[in-house]
């Protein structure tokens, strides 16, 4: 049904009595024509009582067309509590009619919708929507399509679930079928109609799935101790409170209003619902961007860096990290809020980077500037190298949030390979080691390091070290190179952690080996996608 | 390396029974091992049994500390299920082929993160490298005592001097 008829009379005449505004008594007749929620409050008006005259005069179908201006103008007397004095035998009740014409046509000028709390009046008007574009516009965002999500007071579902009552309560006793339930949402209602507006302003469309949010959160003080009744009736649908947060949170009072009975929800709540005082308020008008990622591979060059920053106690206990000295820029440049910084695995404060470096993907939060091509990326790119000679990234690109699952991925399964500069305590010939050359596929059982027992649970992990190549130095001393198996602890392998770590290169060599120096050569990862450069 | 080595001599009033705690520099995790001066790793010492079993209800191999995740909420169940240990709770009992029973003790507060059984399919290894491989047991202190654990406890300049007092009275 796309406009009002002649069955809609009664509904039409109890809302509008009660302090129902227009768009509100729309949406209860299940009127699913967009275009008609858009048409000015006025107009709206003047279409109902027009409706409800014709009824006077008897005519019998009355197709609500708003390119037919009104001819006449009505004064509706509001009347107290709807169903007083119906007739009772059926017929439609008689409107009187003010003889002086006065153009009192809005009745509910001024006067707060009892149902929407003025959500469907003042805030789709210019003004609200100048508010909202005019905070968009300042908050200086990249776009090119928005989303409007609104948060509503729950009261407006028990005022709705009032309202609708009264509405069958009246069809009742006038001995009338029943209408339908599946009234228009407010908040669809509501974006039919600011949708456009927005959209105009902005210059950009309205999209669903645009990951630019505008939200507004109303809130209407003066009503909101009326979903309180339902925490008595329904006290189960009721958690505590976190947070100091109210209990009455949206979701349950739906709940409540769904189990609650019709009789004891109006022992409750006065019905119709009662005309407030007051508008909403348009609490906060704010704008989010939703995530953008970037990935690249970064290598280490510094002894003394740790890939996150190092604070203990308050206290940071080395400069920088390999995080901040890559998303500073990036932040920057971006204009985010906040950074999660990703890596496949990581190495120790003392442990070089080498090779095609490690993967990693940063999540910008919130980030002002979404868009950047590919040249602006180099660009970026050459700002972190030319900003630090502790690290270096390369194939930096812009990415999806997929890019967070490949990094778990890469750490939990794929090799890496180490060299190691090894000491001895007892003399080594070249005899000596040449034999780990010639070792393949290495069982190792670990336990969980004594370094890191502090923080992570007592485990033994299987672990390949599936290749090894040594270098003689002298008779203290060798490199060994070797690819391992993602997640094995390399430092714990030469020096043996107590004994906790077998077989270890102490054990292997019969001697007692300890690990002076530590580089990652390689994690073969093949992700993100190599750039050319 | 990353240990910083701690001491507690004479514990219980028995002589030279010393113990070396190694505090790792995160300052939670703690080594028990046995300090040089113990009787049982003098020359001459031969250990017939090393036994973990504290009391009738009490084995230190039974310690629940085992788990398979990398999530630290885990950890920290893991860490409820450990043993609570004071400075005077036992370790373990090793006895010698020449009749004698020492009580190896934990010296500092903490929970019971592992106990070495390394030592126990291989006692040499007690002796032979008390401060690696032959160590006792890992303890993990709380959080808040982690500082506080290691004032009951002689630094090594200060076991030194213990060490030649010791020399002194005996000639």
């Amino acid at each position: 049904m796309s406009s009002l008829t002649e069955k809609d009379r009664p509904v039409v005449q109890l809302l509008l009595n009660t302090g129902t505004c227009p768009r509100c008594i729309l949406r209860f007749c299940c009127v699913g024509s967009q275009m008609l929620y858009r048409h000015p409050h006025e107009d709206l008006m003047k279409d109902l009582q027009e409706l409800l005259k014709n009824s006077q005069e008897r005519e019998d179908r009355v197709c609500l067309d708003v390119a037919d201006p009104p001819c006449k103008r009505i004064r509706l007397e509001h009347r107290e509590e709807g169903a007083d004095d119906l007739n009772h035998n059926g017929a439609i009740p008689q409107l009187p009619s003010a003889g002086d014409g006065n153009a009192a046509m809005e009745s509910s000028a001024g006067n707060v919708c009892n149902v929407c709390l003025g959500i469907l009046q003042e805030f789709c008007e210019a003004d609200f929507v100048k508010k909202v574009c005019q905070k968009v516009n300042s908050a200086d965002y990249q776009f090119t399509s928005f989303v409007f999500s609104v948060s509503l007071p729950p009261q407006l579902s028990v005022r709705e679930r009032a309202a609708w009552l009264g509405v069958k309560q009246q069809m009742r006793n006038l001995g009338l079928p029943l209408p339908k339930d599946d009234i228009v949402q407010l908040k669809e209602a509501y974006k039919w109609i600011i949708h456009p507006q927005l959209s105009e302003e902005l210059g950009v469309p309205a999209d669903g799935k645009s990951l630019f949010e505008v939200s507004v959160v109303f809130a209407h003080p003066e009503t909101d101790e009326e979903c309180h009744f339902l925490a008595t009736a329904c006290p189960d649908c009721f958690k505590p409170a976190k947070n100091k947060q109210s209990v009455f949170t949206r979701m349950a009072v739906i709940k409540a209003l769904e189990k609650i009975k019709e009789e004891d929800f109006l022992k409750h709540f006065p019905c119709p619902p009662s005309s407030p005082k007051n508008l909403c308020d348009a609490l906060e008008i704010q704008c989010n961007n939703g995530a953008v990622f970037v990935a690249g591979r970064y290598n280490k060059y510094s002894r003394n860096l740790p890939q996150t920053p190092w604070i203990i106690d308050g206290e940071r206990k080395l400069e920088s990290s390999v995080e901040e000295l890559i998303s500073e820029h990036l932040m920057a440049e971006f204009k985010a809020d906040s950074f999660n910084f990703s890596s496949s695995g990581r190495e120790d404060v003392d442990v070089r980077t080498l090779g095609n470096g490690r993967p990693f993907a940063i999540e910008l939060v919130n980030p002002r500037r979404t868009r950047f091509s590919a040249e602006e990326m180099r660009r970026l790119q050459q700002a972190i190298n030319d900003s630090s000679d502790k690290i270096q990234v390369r194939d930096l690109q812009l990415v999806t949030r997929e890019a967070i699952g490949r990094m778990k991925e890469g750490e939990e399964e794929k090799t890496k390979t180490y060299s190691a500069l090894i000491w001895t305590d007892k003399a080594i010939q070249r005899e000596d080691i040449a034999f780990l050359d010639d070792i393949k596929e290495l069982k190792l059982d670990q336990k969980t390091p004594l370094r890191v027992l502090h923080r992570r649970p007592l485990a033994v992990r299987c672990r390949l070290i599936h290749t090894m190549k040594s270098e003689y130095i002298d008779e203290h001393h060798f490199r060994l190179h070797l690819k391992t198996q993602a997640g094995t602890y390399i430092k714990e392998f030469v020096h043996g952690d107590f004994g906790r770590t077998k077989p270890n290169i102490g054990s292997l060599l019969n001697r007692t080996a300890d690990i002076l120096e530590l580089d990652v050569e390689s994690v073969d990862v093949d992700w993100p996608p190599t750039l050319a450069d | 390396r990353y240990f910083t080595r701690w001491y507690k001599p004479d514990v219980k009033g028995r002589p030279c029974e010393d113990f070396c705690v190694l505090q790792h520099s995160n300052r939670r995790i703690c080594v028990i091992t046995l300090a040089e001066a113990h009787p049982l790793l003098q020359s001459g010492k031969t250990i017939k049994n090393i036994n973990y079993q504290i009391s009738a209800n009490c084995s230190r191999l039974q310690n629940k500390v085992s788990g398979k995740s990398k999530r630290t909420c885990l950890f920290i169940f893991q860490m409820q299920g450990a043993q609570f240990l004071t400075e005077l709770a036992p370790l373990c009992r090793i006895s010698s082929s020449d009749g004698e029973e020492y009580t190896i003790y934990s010296c500092i507060r903490g929970r019971l993160i592992e106990v070495n059984e390394n030592i126990l399919s291989n006692p040499a290894l007690l002796q032979e490298k008390p401060s690696t491989e032959g160590y006792i047991a890992v303890v993990l202190p709380k959080f808040e005592e982690s500082k506080s654990i290691t004032q009951g406890l002689l630094t090594q300049k200060e076991y030194e001097e213990v060490l030649l007092k010791r020399r002194g009275s005996a000639s």
